[in-house]
């Protein structure tokens, strides 16, 4: 039976030597190069806007042709370690910030530092660019970004008569929870505020920002080790006691996705919703005719508004053999009135600062000036360089905080797995 | 035969309408999304029949990804995969099942354990021979991938049919003079048929609905298939735009259940000679 399986091969490779040239790769033909461009954009106005601009780039550039590559977001990540093992990968890459560090650490991606324009690099803020930065060396374009924010029910706010907060005065943690109580306990099935924590490590670190809470900490010698001191604490206490003690959260919300909680939010059962920037059009579609919604900054702390944010990113393969126009389409694709376009598609703030300033993001109309005043206090996701992050999300993290927002455990037993049992693993990818 | 009493008979439609409720769920709750406008999509109160029911969601399907063009292209590489799959795991399985060696025994526990590999360990290499094929975004080499990777079970389901049919018939057929050859065309393969049915099908949705290798495989809209474009309609943090994802899986069931439909009596058929031991 040994032979079936060659037999099989066999044919199987002759038949494909036969049609070997039916197929293949478009190579550069006439002196002309080809690029190819892999795009996330997943919404209409999205990818249309991302289309438009390919095309925009093809009429004016006759020697350097950008191919448009449909990718999508859940499944990137292994398509594009294939692609790049199979040195098969698109030359310009659309991805977030916190998927880079691999592919970085792997090699697969070039070096931007020298390739970049001074034009860009100095249009992008440093913060930003601490978001692809790796070892020193640049592997991305930041260019989308989206704070989370609370989404209320502006009528429920107003008819309670709480302090509206702004990004001047925004809410302090305390002040957060107090409001939430004031505005529903669980009686009669309303609640202040719902949590959806279905991924509750992201929301948790980036948040904790805000009262300085960095988990993470670099020592001289480079290696990352985990604290969880009392600045860690304030972001995960709140919501703990907000479900567990004070009833002005529902624990229901816990295990949901953004979107799971909407259906809710429009039927009046909480008054607010932490989400993310993006999640105003979801609110715009599917919102209820006449359905008055707000957008409010995140609960600050001693740092202010400070939260974190994975950027979309565009970054150039190493095996690229036209890193340099790669790196040109990427200028032309981010200049300012163009991400002001890839913004409006995507519902997200622009990390470029001209970009920032257009009116059009500076509107009252779907509380787009309420994010854009945000976008000064965003900064890099803590850990997204940390090598064995990922293991440490998801055998550590998770877990940890799904059982600690749902009370099972309680504050100390959650310090000692993020800290005791996370340390071995971090320490495992850093000897 | 003892008679079934009344109240056990009840007892056994109820609990089989209870599995077909079970079982159908997914499906009737998917066309409800399927035309239900964005905002009923958003409401507290989920209906069973959408209150004001819209074609909308069809129309951006249609309008934001090349459906029909992803359709054509799962159809050929499925239908292929199966043609070519029955084509030869037939007589591959006739003869590992009347010749009951301890190699015909060896292949039957390989073809069991290499179904128990999972797909990220073998797609890089598959996709450096395919890449040095020049069959990367080819229709040719996904169904090549889908030949091979449906044959191990293909073979394994026809082994039982193939040792359901008597072999005293071919004895008989060998007494009448009756070549090897001539025995399994006339008198095997039909009784073989429901079987062959049966497996054609597994390996018609096991290519239908497969994902990762069209999506690695796969680059350029025109090539690709339908769950890589299906796919497209969920974005960052798994958020989908969930009216127009429905209408276009709704669209994607529909060749499997017509398929289904046709050919449901010789499918029953073959999985219940498959099911008697020789």
């Amino acid at each position: 039976m040994r032979t079936a399986p060659r037999l099989l091969t066999a044919a199987a490779t002759a038949l494909a030597l036969l049609l070997t040239g039916c197929s293949g790769d478009s190579g550069d033909d006439d002196g002309k190069i080809t690029l190819q461009f892999q795009s996330l954009a997943w919404q209409k106005e999205s990818v249309d806007a991302n289309k438009a601009l390919v095309e925009e780039w093809n009429a004016t550039h006759p020697d350097v042709k950008v191919e448009y590559v449909q990718g999508s977001w859940d499944s990137v990540h292994d398509q594009l370690l294939t692609s790049f093992e199979g040195g098969e990968a698109p030359d310009i890459i659309h991805d977030a910030s916190d998927d880079l560090a691999d592919f970085a650490y792997g090699g697969y991606l070039a070096d931007l530092g020298e390739l970049l324009p001074d034009r860009l690099k100095s249009d992008i803020p440093k913060r930003s660019w601490q978001t692809t930065t790796f070892g020193g060396k640049v592997y991305g374009v930041p260019f989308l970004q989206e704070p989370r924010v609370l989404i209320a029910n502006a009528k429920w706010l107003k008819k309670s008569g709480v302090r509206i907060p702004t990004p001047e005065k925004p809410w302090s943690w305390e002040e957060f929870r107090d409001v939430s109580e004031e505005l529903g306990d669980g009686e009669d099935g309303k609640y202040g505020v719902a949590w959806p924590l279905k991924e509750p490590v992201s929301a948790t670190l980036n948040l904790s920002l805000s009262t300085g809470g960095q988990m993470f900490h670099r020592g001289a010698d480079g290696k990352v080790d985990v604290r969880f001191g009392e600045a860690d604490e304030i972001m995960p206490r709140t919501v703990h006691d907000q479900v567990n003690d004070d009833k002005s959260a529902s624990g229901t919300t816990l295990g949901m996705g953004g979107s799971d909680t909407l259906p809710g939010f429009f039927g009046g059962k909480y008054a607010m919703v932490p989400l993310g920037f993006s999640y105003r059009q979801q609110i715009v579609q599917q919102a209820p005719k006449g359905f008055d919604w707000q957008v409010l900054p995140a609960p600050a702390g001693s740092e202010g508004l400070a939260q974190g944010v994975s950027p979309q990113t565009l970054s150039v393969a190493e095996d690229s053999p036209h890193k340099k126009e790669a790196a040109e389409f990427i200028d032309f694709f981010l200049q300012p009135d163009n991400m002001v376009k890839l913004a409006r598609g995507d519902w997200m703030l622009p990390t470029g600062k001209e970009a920032l300033k257009d009116p059009a993001l500076r509107t009252g109309k779907h509380d787009w000036a309420a994010g854009t005043a945000l976008a000064e206090d965003l900064r890099s996701a803590p850990a997204q360089s940390v090598r064995g992050y990922p293991e440490w999300k998801d055998k550590v993290a998770t877990p940890a905080f799904q059982e600690y927002y749902s009370g099972a455990i309680d504050l100390d037993e959650l310090r000692e797995r993020l800290v005791e049992d996370g340390n071995l693993v971090l320490a495992r990818y850093q000897r | 035969m003892m008679r079934t009493k009344k109240s056990t008979r009840a007892a056994q439609y109820v609990a089989l309408a209870a599995y077909l409720v079970f079982l159908a769920f997914p499906f009737l709750w998917l066309i409800s999304t399927a035309f239900k406008p964005a905002r009923e999509l958003g409401s507290l109160d989920p209906t069973w029949i959408p209150k004001d029911p819209t074609l909308e969601n069809f129309r951006q399907a249609f309008d934001e990804q090349p459906l029909l063009q992803a359709a054509g292209n799962s159809l050929v590489a499925a239908v292929s995969a199966a043609l070519i799959a029955v084509v030869i795991a037939t007589p591959m399985a006739y003869v590992m099942a009347r010749h009951r060696t301890r190699l015909a025994k060896a292949a039957t526990g390989w073809v069991v354990v290499s179904q128990a590999f999972p797909f990220v360990l073998i797609i890089i290499p598959l996709f450096l021979i395919l890449k040095n094929l020049h069959l990367i975004n080819s229709l040719l080499g996904l169904i090549m991938v889908y030949v091979v990777w449906s044959l191990p079970f293909a073979l394994w389901m026809l082994v039982g049919y193939v040792r359901a049919v008597p072999a005293e018939l071919e004895e008989a057929a060998a007494v009448d003079g009756a070549s090897r050859v001539r025995t399994f065309v006339s008198v095997v393969a039909p009784l073989l048929a429901p079987g062959i049915v049966a497996t054609a099908m597994f390996a018609f949705i096991t290519a239908w609905n497969e994902f990762f290798f069209a999506l690695v495989l796969l680059k350029t809209p025109e090539k690709q298939t339908l769950p890589v474009i299906l796919n497209r309609f969920i974005g960052a943090e798994g958020v989908a735009d969930l009216g127009p994802l429905a209408a276009a899986a709704f669209l994607a069931t529909i060749p499997s259940l017509v398929i289904f439909a046709i050919i449901q009596k010789r499918i029953t058929g073959g999985m219940l000679a498959g099911a008697v031991k020789a």
